[in-house]
């Protein structure tokens, strides 16, 4: 299915994206092929293997996420909060997921979804920002400016494609020294009256001698060019699956669709149609629960897991999908104790999910034990660095210790399947 | 070429326009930084302006409320924050002493608080108010302690003594008045216990204390051991000496640089006119770092705006309420709408602005404004007076020969990287 002016804006409706406009880059009848090689670039590199990030704002609460449900010290320390044994959705005969997340539960049984048990780093700290900071930079001991996927854009020059966050701001993580990931709004590009892509493109030219960051505003207008020639040629790109395609625009109310939701739609897009992506940054927030946690957590993890599950679903349809895989985590679980305002503080160590149609699905690694607390904290049982290492390795095709940062050497897991 | 009186007047305010820079031009740098640093007078430009009496909290002293009333209510607070947004950006368009003003908008991003959590722009406007008439940061801060929108953003209403909450303890350390690395996880959860028994009240509009939830106890801070309060706990942080450091330290990051830390020299004589902020501002642009830094700094969205509005002599007060709107929306898409820290870290800095999404919503928003904006006769050069810019690159002024008509010419200069850093 071609989608047409009236379908995406329809689709744009259905997103809960109004201010979209028109295709005013005019990615027109151009191509991906194309688009490419007029950048000097073969499309190779559409046939990769390919990250996606999904950031959870806010600390998720790990314990009510996959849940200790058959541990007394569970139960007791949380008794508003905890959930009982029968409606956990069981891993195994002791780790269940949390009950709302049904479609995860399925991928489970697929074998598609691995979760990493208790994902921390040293010295744990409580603060949001320092917190994220530290697993988006991959620098625990000392802050740096660089995220890791940003260290690696540096490191392989990589073009401004590379990298692609569908969010409204650069999250560090796709920040390096010398490069960034993308930027690209769901909501499509729009220029005002008069003023021709062109212009826009004269204005992206580097000046010999300027400020550095004065250069920086100035590529960001090529970049924007660029990337979304290559985001809106893949939404007209050809669908694989027509009917899902139009279940997609069709069967959801305006509103209905979660800001995640969207852009993983829009992640999907790409994949199919050979946007050479290799890393895309997406994002749910409000996971900072301190009170009234059950209700509000419990339609985030719905949010969440409905969304993942229709994209890895959607993934393992197409030989392009395939190569996708999804990692999700959260700058720090929660408190094993709730406060009384039935919620709970900042914790420490959380699950880690990683999902596709090449990952080994299961456990790994080790439930941090709540017989054994630091001062009310779970103590992490794998360190993070891990975790983003081997993705650096198996994903990215790119040596783990020269972009995890501080020296840290890491040591590989078996997330993904022998290919 | 380097014009230091145009840096000084771009960090220090919102963005001068053409005349006040000719005429800070024309007074040299030491008189230019008295007049924004003392403006003489009352602000003239600001009584256009004054603060809004938005009347009481739309919940107050209301109860048992049905769902349709509810909806009513959340309208209501809805378009409130709308009118205090707009409010903000018009003072700080309208203002004359635009070194006061700005300082306003860095404390707002220093005590980062979003009304998208809070929910009540009583309090945010209370808020506001604490910011703009405390005389040091030795006042403000024992206000913001007990501040009702601040307590409310971080559970401090939660805190009590049954079941202590550390939320606002944790950022009062960190963000507010220490910085990470002076003090420890002990003193953190030490102060939560001081900081019990604060809640707010959307009736008075204002924080309330219970002492029944207050934790009386003796508590270990940092070393000293008391019956701490949130007072007491505020009065032991400021005399801390990591306290004035960090505070220079912050206003390095949004004045001087956001890559480069502060030279410690320049920190200690700032920390010297500790607490008073404009004095240490003063101090931060009249050294020689701060010149130095001319070509590193990214503005931030509302900076950006703001010094276009004044430019372009367009007030948002005289726009339609559809374009205000639309202003409000490109402006939170840029990622900074006032009074909505996207978290208690405050705004982002530096190149992390300049994204291609960003780009995007600049170019949209520029065009509204160009729209709007009652110019007749532009050329480049002209272009570059107008909006205070030292000079185009090749670059962007082959793009600006290139279109005849004003309003793409103003809407290219208001997006260019020439203008864009400062």
């Amino acid at each position: 299915m071609t989608m047409d002016a009236l379908t995406r804006r329809r689709f744009l409706l259905a997103s809960g994206v109004t201010a979209g406009g028109a295709l005013a880059a005019g990615a027109g009848g151009m191509g991906i092929a194309h688009l490419l090689r007029t950048a000097g670039q073969d499309a190779s590199a559409a046939r990769s293997k390919k990250l996606v990030l999904v950031t959870l704002y806010g600390g998720n609460d790990g314990l009510n996420t996959v849940i200790p449900y058959t541990d007394h010290a569970y139960h007791s320390a949380r008794p508003e909060l905890a959930y009982d044994a029968a409606k956990v959705l069981h891993l195994d005969d002791t780790l269940g997921l949390n009950p709302v997340m049904r479609g995860m539960k399925q991928l489970w049984d697929e074998k598609r979804l691995a979760v990493v048990l208790g994902v921390g780093y040293p010295r744990p700290d409580r603060s949001h920002f320092r917190s994220m900071d530290i697993w988006q930079t991959a620098s625990p001991a000392e802050p740096v400016t660089t995220g890791w996927v940003g260290r690696w854009l540096d490191g392989t020059k990589a073009a401004p494609e590379a990298a692609v966050s569908f969010e409204p701001v650069l999250p560090p993580v796709l920040a390096g020294q010398t490069r960034a990931g993308s930027c690209v709004s769901v909501g499509g590009l729009e220029l005002p009256p008069g003023i021709t892509a062109d212009a826009v493109a004269a204005l992206g030219r580097g000046e010999p001698g300027e400020p550095e960051l004065q250069a920086r505003a100035a590529r960001a207008y090529g970049d924007l060019l660029r990337v979304e020639r290559l985001v809106r040629s893949a939404e007209q790109h050809q669908s694989p699956s027509p009917d899902n395609a139009d279940e997609e625009v069709l069967t959801t109310g305006p509103g209905s669709r979660s800001v995640l939701e969207t852009q993983l739609a829009l992640v999907a897009r790409c994949v199919e149609a050979g946007v050479p992506t290799r890393v895309y940054s997406v994002s749910l927030d409000g996971f900072d629960t301190h009170a009234m946690e059950r209700a509000g957590h419990e339609s985030l993890l719905t949010r969440l897991d409905r969304a993942l599950s229709a994209f890895v679903a959607r993934m393992a349809r197409t030989e392009a999908g395939r190569q996708v895989t999804v990692v999700v985590y959260s700058e720090f679980g929660r408190r094993v104790r709730a406060n009384a305002s039935q919620g709970t503080d900042h914790g420490t160590a959380g699950p880690v999910f990683v999902l596709g149609p090449t990952v080994a699905g299961g456990f790994h690694g080790e439930q941090p034990s709540l017989a054994d607390l630091d001062d009310g904290d779970l103590k992490a049982t794998m360190d993070f660095r891990d975790v983003f290492g081997t993705v650096l390795t198996s994903v990215l095709d790119a040596d783990p210790d020269r972009y995890v940062g501080s020296g840290y050497r890491t040591k590989p897991l078996p997330l993904l399947t022998a290919d | 070429m380097s014009d230091s009186v145009g840096l000084l007047l771009r960090r220090a305010g919102f963005g001068p326009t053409a005349v006040e820079l000719a005429a800070a031009r024309q007074a040299g740098y030491a008189a230019a930084l008295s007049g924004l640093s003392a403006p003489p007078g009352p602000d003239v430009g600001a009584t256009g302006a004054p603060i809004p009496d938005l009347g009481p909290d739309a919940y107050a002293g209301k109860r048992d409320l049905t769902y349709e009333e509810k909806v009513k209510l959340e309208d209501l607070r809805t378009a409130q924050t709308e009118q205090i947004t707009e409010w903000w950006l018009n003072r700080m368009t309208v203002a004359s002493h635009q070194a006061v003003e700005k300082l306003v908008f860095f404390w707002h991003g220093h005590w980062a608080t979003s009304v998208k959590k809070v929910r009540s722009p009583q309090l945010m406007l209370s808020q506001h108010r604490t910011l703009r008439g405390a005389p040091d940061f030795t006042v403000m801060a024992r206000r913001m302690v007990v501040d009702a929108a601040l307590n409310h953003y971080l559970d401090g209403h939660l805190n009590t003594r049954q079941a202590p909450n550390e939320n606002l303890a944790r950022e009062l350390c960190e963000l507010f008045v220490l910085g990470i690395g002076n003090y420890t996880e002990k003193d953190v959860k030490e102060a939560g216990r001081a900081l019990t028994g604060w809640r707010f009240s959307l009736t008075m509009g204002r924080s309330v204390f219970d002492p029944k939830a207050h934790d009386p106890g003796r508590k270990t801070i940092l070393g000293r051991t008391a019956n701490f309060t949130a007072q007491s706990l505020v009065d032991l942080l400021l005399t801390q000496e990591a306290c004035p450091r960090f505070i220079a330290a912050r206003l390095w990051f949004r004045y001087g640089s956001s890559a480069k830390p502060i030279p410690k020299g320049l920190q200690e004589k700032m920390v010297r006119a500790f607490p008073a902020p404009m004095a240490m501002l003063r101090v931060l642009l009249a050294d020689e770092a701060f010149q130095a830094t001319a070509g590193t700094m990214v503005k931030q969205p509302v900076e950006w705006l703001v010094g276009v509005l004044r430019q372009l002599g367009v007030r948002p007060a005289s726009l339609t309420p559809e374009t205000r709107k639309a202003v409000l929306h490109d402006l939170e898409n840029l990622g900074q709408l006032p009074f909505a820290t996207p978290n208690v870290g405050g705004w982002p800095a530096g190149g992390a602005w300049l994204t291609s999404a960003a780009a995007q919503v600049r170019l949209r928003l520029a065009g509204r404004i160009a729209e709007q904006a009652p110019v007749d006769q532009l050329t480049p050069e002209s272009l570059a007076y107008l909006l205070g810019v030292d000079g185009w690159t090749n670059r962007t002024y082959a793009v600006l020969r290139g279109t005849q008509d004003r309003r793409q010419l103003l809407t290219l200069g208001l997006v260019s990287p020439e203008y864009l850093v400062t």
